[in-house]
């Protein structure tokens, strides 16, 4: 069992990073991973955006065409990925930059207010976790304890202090996924 | 081989050890052979042969390895100064030297020379400078003077489109890297005598590890000036030292320290 | 040890100085610029050699005095950087002096762009520099692999006093994977160095290390020892990988990124009924042509997947000696061929020779 997942955004959001926690996840889970960046020229300021492959067997390719699941922080983002997402797949989007709707009828789509999230819980730039969260959720790709593990045991110790707010960010991310599968998707 | 010296008598002059004894391919006149002769009686005198490993370039010196009795690498035009910091930095504890032409140092590898240079590397460079190419046929070099007549400067140097003859030991002198450089000569006996206290100045301030050290040697190329020798050694002393001027360039104060305390 | 989430750039510097490595000279330059800034913290900490140079000539120049000193030493680069690099190339193959290069390979020809790519594979194979020489050519296609061949590179150097060039394309230089590092071997100290190194004539003759040979029959003496070593090379260090080659009717060869992009074309093909398997070369010199020889008297038709124009498909098909036909798919300056785009071309040429799905 394979899955792709392409998480998007400006630079600075957090995409890259929130990919790194999915990989460590994947890896602490014993399972195979591959992180790739789409990288330019520019320090900041550009596209950001990393594809994660998770699998129980040796992986092939590090990069898809047609992603599993999709992340998408911005609305350069939604345009790119939105139509690429396979069949079946989830789509995450952060709703608060993104005022657009999925007309997909063939996927699953949890709009996440995510950046408004953030600010709400005292720092914008946890809306890269929050929408990882929800994702996590959406796809089972790995276990949400697993990120949280993997945040815990991989976050920069200058960041440390903000443990238990990415935990909040994560939980409240989750919790979006749970009320959407109990309700109308 | 010991030479059994009578009691009567005394040793006043015996073939260096840190050369060996094989005829060079230099041209009669030639004074590469003066500035060999120099480094090696310094080389001696410091005890360092069997620690020091030397760099020869491309130019009329490139088989200097032949001549030198002691380990040797031949460096790719111009090179010579960052495979003498390959070796250096990881073999600290060795005497590590450069021995370049114009041509090799003051054009092809400059950027190397400067460089090395800046950093304040611990080696030394002998820079042998006849303002010519010799091995390739008496081309324009960096340092041929203006007007000089060479086989690619037919009519002579002209600095409007050659640009000018390139002092190194004053540009060299500009970086905070180095601890001594100096301008000598090769030209007359004097001179000499006094080329071969700077080279073993420039070694003496290598060993204590004050900085990079290099001595410029105005030297001949009785061949391609199209000249006797003696009448070579006239020109050098008429028309370059008037360019570059003989003398140090830079000694730092623990360097001229090092040089009184002897 | 175990596994840890390594990025391939910092994974290739690291492994490096596992493997004994005493001193790292070298210049930054997209896509491999994380390899040297590994080296400037890690170095040093260690007490090793790091020196980012003025230049890349002057990098392979550092090279070439280290190791002509005896000393396990590297530098990096990616592809304008390595042009630049080429004249010491060919010195050290002449002085034969152990020494490790890697390539994240960039898009080109020129200034071309930063992304990843396999245009420099003729470079590395067959024009590394000027004169009859060869490099030993490693390619990897995941971090793991990567890692284990930086120790081989070593090893291989020192084994036949020759230049390995290692090559990855900037995707593996900037990709994470889990991946697990050899232990820390100890850096061999200097009163070890070999015999033939620049390391004092104390009681002994002088050595001297020089890559001029002046006089016809010399120079050609220097040349018949070193394809004398060349050969042997050939004759013990070819390696390569295969995938569901057994029963294959088609064969892919592809190294670096697309040889594992290939992996997954082989599970989709047959997934469709196509019998396809994959030989990905490891080392792109010496070649594992013998190999392809064999397989293309098994299979219908090969096809050969590149980031580039077509470069090492000349090399399959000296092997294949027009025993089956050889087709080509690349893409140039930066763009990863996907399997999307591959499964059609091998589709295309399972029509040419008259297969069948099944």
């Amino acid at each position: 069992m394979q899955q792709e997942v392409i998480i998007s955004g400006f630079g600075g959001q957090g995409a890259l990073f929130a990919g790194q926690l999915l990989a460590y996840a994947a890896m602490d889970s014993g399972l195979h991973v591959t992180w790739i960046p789409s990288y330019g020229p520019e320090m900041r300021g550009g596209k950001a955006r990393c594809t994660v492959v998770v699998s129980d067997e040796e992986i092939g390719s590090p990069l898809v065409r047609r992603p599993s699941a999709a992340i998408v922080l911005n609305i350069p983002s939604m345009e790119a990925f939105e139509p690429a997402v396979k069949p079946g797949g989830v789509l995450v989007v952060n709703s608060s930059l993104i005022p657009q709707k999925s007309e997909r009828d063939d996927i699953r789509v949890v709009y996440v207010p995510a950046s408004d999230m953030a600010t709400e819980l005292g720092n914008v730039r946890l809306a890269n976790v929050i929408c990882l969260a929800a994702l996590v959720k959406a796809t089972e790709i790995v276990s949400l304890d697993a990120i949280k593990q993997a945040l815990e045991d991989h976050l920069p110790e200058r960041h440390r202090k903000l443990l238990s707010l990415n935990f909040e960010a994560m939980d409240r991310g989750a919790a979006l996924v749970d009320a959407a599968s109990s309700g109308t998707d | 081989m010991a030479v059994e010296i009578p009691e009567d008598m005394e040793l006043v002059y015996s073939y260096p050890e840190s050369l060996t004894k094989v005829r060079t391919h230099y041209c009669p006149g030639c004074t590469h052979g003066v500035v060999h002769r120099l480094i090696a009686e310094v080389l001696d005198e410091l005890g360092v042969r069997e620690r020091t490993i030397g760099i020869a370039p491309v130019g009329c010196s490139v088989l200097a390895y032949y001549y030198f009795n002691m380990d040797f690498a031949e460096a790719a035009h111009g090179r010579a100064p960052a495979m003498a910091t390959g070796i250096k930095r990881v073999s600290p504890d060795k005497v590590v030297f450069t021995y370049q032409g114009d041509g090799d140092l003051a054009a092809i590898g400059t950027a190397e020379i400067i460089h090395a240079a800046n950093r304040g590397e611990l080696f030394t460079t002998i820079f042998v400078n006849n303002a010519i190419y010799g091995m390739t046929g008496g081309q324009m070099a960096p340092t041929t003077l203006p007007g000089q007549v060479t086989t690619s400067s037919p009519t002579g140097r002209n600095v409007q489109t050659a640009g000018w003859p390139i002092r190194m030991a004053e540009l060299l002198a500009e970086l905070p890297g180095v601890a001594y450089v100096t301008r000598q000569s090769v030209l007359d006996v004097p001179a000499i005598r006094k080329a071969k206290k700077a080279i073993k100045l420039a070694f003496q301030t290598q060993l204590a590890g004050l900085g990079f050290s290099m001595v410029e040697i105005l030297s001949t190329c009785n061949t391609n000036w199209h000249m006797t020798p003696v009448e070579a050694l006239e020109w050098a002393k008429e028309h370059m030292v008037d360019y570059f001027p003989l003398g140090d360039t830079k000694m730092t104060d623990a360097v001229r320290a090092l040089k009184e305390g002897k | 040890m175990a596994k840890e989430l390594w990025e391939g750039n910092a994974a290739i510097a690291e492994a490096a100085i596992r493997a004994g490595l005493e001193a790292f000279f070298g210049y930054p330059i997209t896509p491999q610029t994380e390899v040297l800034e590994h080296f400037s913290k890690r170095l040093p900490e260690l007490g090793r050699v790091f020196l980012q140079a003025e230049s890349e000539v002057a990098s392979i120049n550092m090279v070439y005095g280290a190791a002509c000193a005896g000393a396990r030493v590297m530098t990096s680069s990616s592809s304008p950087g390595v042009s630049l690099m080429q004249e010491g190339f060919s010195y050290i193959a002449c002085s034969e002096v152990p020494a490790v290069v890697t390539n994240i390979m960039r898009g080109g020809p020129g200034l071309g762009n930063v992304q990843p790519a396999q245009g420099d594979y003729f470079q590395a194979v067959k024009s590394a520099g000027h004169g009859d020489f060869h490099m030993i050519v490693l390619a990897p296609s995941n971090v793991q692999e990567a890692i284990d061949l930086m120790v081989l590179a070593f090893d291989l150097a020192e084994k036949y006093r020759t230049i390995v060039m290692f090559v990855a394309d900037g995707s593996i230089g900037q990709m994470m994977e889990p991946a697990e590092m050899p232990p820390m071997r100890p850096v061999r100290p200097p009163e070890e160095r070999a015999e033939w190194a620049l390391t004092g004539a104390q009681g002994r003759k002088p050595n001297i290390i020089t890559s001029l040979y002046l006089g016809a029959e010399n120079m050609e003496r220097v040349n018949i020892r070193l394809q004398a070593k060349l050969r042997e090379i050939e004759k013990n260090e070819v390696r390569w990988k295969e995938y569901s080659t057994e029963d294959a009717d088609l064969l892919l060869v592809a190294f670096g990124t697309v040889g594992r992009v290939c992996q997954t074309v082989v599970r989709e093909a047959r997934e469709q009924g196509l019998k396809v398997g994959l030989l990905r070369p490891i080392t792109l010199w010496p070649f594992p042509g013998q190999r392809i020889a064999a397989l293309a008297e098994q299979v219908k038709g090969i096809l050969t997947v590149e980031m580039n124009a077509g470069q090492m498909v000349e090399d399959v098909r000296l092997a294949v000696e027009g025993r089956c036909p050889v087709r080509f798919y690349g893409r140039m300056g930066g763009p990863i061929p996907l399997p999307d785009e591959i499964l059609p071309e091998l589709e295309k040429l399972n029509a040419e020779v008259g297969g069948e799905e099944e």
